[in-house]
């Protein structure tokens, strides 16, 4: 720019004209590149989904969701699959959420913040939730054996893997949504002469039930798109039944896609993008229902 | 959900005519059993991690009394499954650190450029609409996007429109892939650490006569670098040890890559790939599973504590 | 020839005028570096403040004081296009500084910041050495510097701080006091050469000897620069001040919004020893604000 060799305070210098320097080149250049950053994240997301739509449409049908697999790509479905990620998503939202809510409201209502062990299991859950995913199939084999189980491709044996993987996002997620209620509310509470756990029961929690409810369903959905801990598990399996129960065999539709993905024909690759739009359409419905109910009850206070 | 009213109840005198005198609750003992409980609940989290802990260690030691630790890390040919097997995994560290490296450099320019851009020019009403689209992205399983990284960007653009001397799979494509899931992390943890430097900063840069830009990258930028250095490194944590993406497109043939183009099988790749084989519990094969899981496990709980080394520094800061 | 300035406060009653009397010993008007005329700052709808007119001397303090939420501190930052920053605010009026109209079009905000500068109400030191907080102005606006290492050295002895700091400039400024830390940010502005800084109530988060050092300060800055400070503590406006413009909340009556408006502006002795509006004098011996 320009030199400033102010003599004087006599000295007029009037204001330059006709620029602008937040429309220099190179302020403009750095904004076209974070726009460019936004804009390539989006482009391959496009990309992905148009990828899957245009390979799966053609045999995206009610044949797919009531077809047991086959080796034959034009006769086979995922039937199973679909039955298979609802015992198991159910199954793992039994165990977790009960778990993961209690937890959390421990460790925002009751614990002692300065107790070691409560800041053990803070800094712990934190480090969970970082574990890779495919660990914790590794943990669950090994649990499994542990109890002498043979056949480990059982659907609470994958419930298992998959609740304690979202274990920490719900008691995160619960936390959150406990810490936003305000303390006046649990003051007035208390003020009235209601104990501790009977101001949590009657006012932070029901208070608090759209967030859990949001970050819950958003948990669960990760753990509907989850394959890596059920691969460990074996339940990459040929299944040709209806699982029936918590020790049924199972497989999922995440490892159905993975195992269509691998084989050589062209019509299995179909069906793997068929049953991909299949998941993501269930998990932006998941997602958008999560959504609804954050901006449904948004914060009243 | 609506909120129970504490005034629906009615008062608690408990029985008449009694005077009112103060002394422990009759409830005391109902809610403690409650709390203990919700406590128990808590410590479940502990047992969690030392159930992976001991999960992975008790294979781990017999597999180590077969193999040597120094053969094990240091050995450069992985074939847990020949004749004459071999459990050296410097192989499988090759392929993670490629396809990490690779998975980097697409997410943190873009992660960063997203994050800039949400936290320092977007107004509100428009970081409404970007934040929930970046999270879609974060909510593709990764399944699907090893589906998309072995038919699409290995086989359509890598081979046929780039005509790339490649085979049926690549760590190219698989961290290609990888990096764009990766960009959410990042850019929504980053631009919390840049929204939380206060404002006082960006007015005080404006007022010297700074643009947007130098006032992102010279006042924002450095105030919030440890929270971004956090953000890249969890970054790190989820590509190291992310799977599906990996068993898909990055193949499954154990061997040193020299090169992105070449085909590679990562530390969860193997854990994923020999997991297809019925390995009998208590053998060999089996005990190398864990072996490598506890590995994949210390490297990434390392990682971590790294991050969150980095996040304590930037709460200190503000 | 008189300064006088005329000011008026807002509907619905009649205007009242006043005016100041010209004693004579102030430099004549043509000395006005900054100013504005029928000056509107609007937040969305809101409308702040309303109806300002005002004149900057050289080589002069002039406080703006009044109760809180008469809309000093957003008259002030209309002054320099510190609005410009924040969402839905919006100017209307002129606002003159050596003669040109800063929001006219094709005038740069930031080159009006740069000349018009600014010290806010709680120290802002970058996360950076000392060095690198007075050196961040002249780098960021690309002036070409003989030697930063004078200019900096040059800027901290001018805020009255280069004593303290000379053998630690390499120090991040986060461990400078409170008070320090006001005086490093007057450096910083001063660094830029600005030929008017806009104070915003610069010792509300100060105590009582930090405070007196940076009033001192001011006197001494006089020498080279015009300022403009916002304070909401009188004896301040008295002890620094050449002149003082007096604020007040105005309520509509319909809506209730409270809009700020000038009630009165002259010599400060004027202000505190001689006011002609009874909202001033009010205010100036505590019965109300």
């Amino acid at each position: 720019m320009k030199a400033d060799n102010r003599t004087s305070e006599s000295d007029i210098r009037p204001l330059k004209l006709g620029g602008n320097a937040e429309r220099a080149p190179r302020p403009l250049i750095f904004l076209g590149l974070l726009w460019l950053s936004l804009l390539v994240a989006f482009s391959v997301l496009v990309t992905l989904l148009v990828t899957i739509l245009v390979e799966g449409l053609p045999v995206l049908s009610s044949d797919l969701v009531t077809e047991y697999p086959s080796s034959r790509p034009e006769e086979a479905g995922a039937r199973p699959a679909i039955l298979g990620s609802v015992w198991v998503i159910i199954t793992t939202a039994v165990l977790t959420l009960p778990l993961g809510i209690a937890a959390a409201v421990h460790l925002e209502e009751f614990a002692d913040k300065h107790n070691w062990l409560n800041r053990l299991i803070e800094l712990n859950v934190q480090n969970l939730a970082a574990v890779p995913s495919i660990i914790y199939g590794l943990l669950a084999l090994g649990f499994l054996a542990m109890l002498q189980v043979d056949n480990k491709n059982i659907v609470i044996g994958g419930a298992l893997a998959l609740s304690l993987l979202i274990l920490p996002v719900v008691i995160m997620a619960t936390r959150e949504g406990l810490r936003a209620v305000p303390r006046e509310i649990r003051d007035a509470s208390l003020a009235l002469g209601a104990t501790t756990w009977q101001t949590v029961w009657r006012q932070v929690l029901p208070a608090s039930v759209p967030s859990i409810a949001t970050g819950s369903i958003l948990a669960l959905s990760r753990a509907l798109g989850e394959a890596a801990p059920l691969l460990v598990l074996g339940a990459l399996v040929y299944i040709t039944f209806d699982p029936n129960g918590l020790l049924s065999g199972y497989t999922t539709l995440p490892i159905q896609i993975f195992n269509w993905t691998g084989r050589p024909q062209e019509g299995f690759h179909q069906l793997a993008a068929a049953t991909s739009v299949l998941l993501l359409i269930v998990l932006l419905l998941m997602n958008a229902l999560a959504i609804y109910i954050r901006n449904a009850y948004q914060k009243r206070w | 959900m609506t909120i129970t009213s504490a005034g629906t109840r009615r008062p608690t005198t408990r029985s008449d005519g009694e005077a009112p005198v103060l002394f422990a609750s009759r409830r005391r003992w109902s809610e403690s059993v409650i709390k203990l409980v919700l406590r128990l609940a808590a410590i479940l989290t502990i047992a969690t991690t030392v159930g992976i802990l001991i999960a992975l260690v008790i294979p781990s030691i017999s597999f180590f009394s077969e193999v040597s630790i120094i053969e094990f890390l240091f050995g450069t040919r992985w074939a847990p499954r020949f004749a004459q097997a071999s459990f050296g995994v410097v192989p499988l560290i090759t392929a993670t650190l490629w396809t990490t490296m690779i998975a980097l450099i697409v997410a943190v320019p873009l992660g960063l450029g997203a994050a800039i851009l949400l936290s320092e020019y977007a107004h509100p009403r428009l970081r409404k609409i970007l934040k929930p689209m970046l999270e879609i992205l974060a909510g593709v399983p990764t399944v699907v996007y090893g589906f998309f990284a072995l038919q699409f960007v290995q086989t359509t653009v890598l081979r046929e429109w780039l005509g790339l001397p490649t085979q049926a799979f690549s760590v190219l494509s698989a961290g290609l892939v990888m990096g764009v899931m990766i960009v959410p992390t990042i850019a929504s943890l980053a631009e919390d650490a840049m929204s939380s430097v206060p404002s006082a900063l960006r007015q005080g840069s404006a007022a010297l006569g700074a643009n947007r830009m130098q006032t992102s990258l010279r006042v924002v930028f450095p105030a919030a670098l440890s929270g971004i250095v956090a953000a890249v490194v969890l970054g790190i944590s989820r590509a190291v040890g992310e799977t599906m993406i990996v068993a898909i497109a990055a193949g499954n043939q154990a061997q040193i890559v020299a090169s992105p183009l070449d085909q590679g099988q990562t530390m969860t790749g193997f854990i994923a790939n020999a997991a297809l084989g019925d390995s009998r519990v208590g053998s060999l094969e089996y005990n190398t599973l864990f072996a490598v899981g506890l590995l994949l496990f210390l490297l990434t709980m390392l990682i971590n504590a790294i991050s969150i080394g980095f996040v304590r520094r930037y709460r200190e800061a503000y | 020839m008189s300064d006088t300035t005329t000011q008026s406060s807002s509907s619905p009653e009649p205007r009242p005028h006043f005016h100041a009397a010209n004693h004579g010993n102030l430099p004549p008007v043509s000395n006005q570096l900054l100013g504005c005329e029928d000056l509107d700052v609007y937040y969305g709808a809101f409308r702040a403040v309303t109806e300002v007119d005002l004149e900057f001397n050289r080589n002069e303090i002039t406080a703006l004081i009044g109760p809180s939420g008469c809309g000093k501190s957003t008259l002030l930052r209309s002054l320099n296009r510190m609005n410009d920053l924040i969402d839905g605010a919006r100017v209307e009026g002129t606002v003159n500084f050596m003669g040109q109209n800063i929001y006219a079009k094709g005038v740069d905000p930031i080159e009006v910041r740069r000349r018009i500068g600014m010290v806010f109400q709680k120290p802002n030191p970058f996360p950076k050495s000392i060095y690198d907080n007075i050196a961040y102005g002249p780098r960021v606006t690309g002036m070409s510097v003989s030697s930063m290492d004078d200019l900096v050295e040059e800027s901290l002895t001018k805020a009255a701080l280069w004593s303290e700091v000379k053998d630690k400039l390499k120090a991040p400024a986060f461990g400078l006091s409170g008070g320090q830390q006001q005086r490093m940010c007057i450096a910083r502005t001063i660094a830029v050469k600005p030929e008017v800084i806009l104070m915003d109530e610069p010792c509300s988060a100060l105590d009582p000897i930090a405070t007196m050092r940076i009033e001192d300060l001011m006197h001494e800055l006089r020498e080279d620069f015009t300022i403009v400070i916002v304070t909401h503590n009188m004896q301040q406006a008295a002890r620094v001040a050449d002149r003082t413009a007096f604020f007040t909340a105005h309520a509509e009556e319909t809506t209730g919004n409270r809009t700020g408006v000038l009630v009165e502006f002259d010599r400060t002795a004027e202000i505190f020893e001689n006011p002609k509006d009874k909202r001033t004098e009010d205010y100036i011996s505590g019965r109300f604000g």
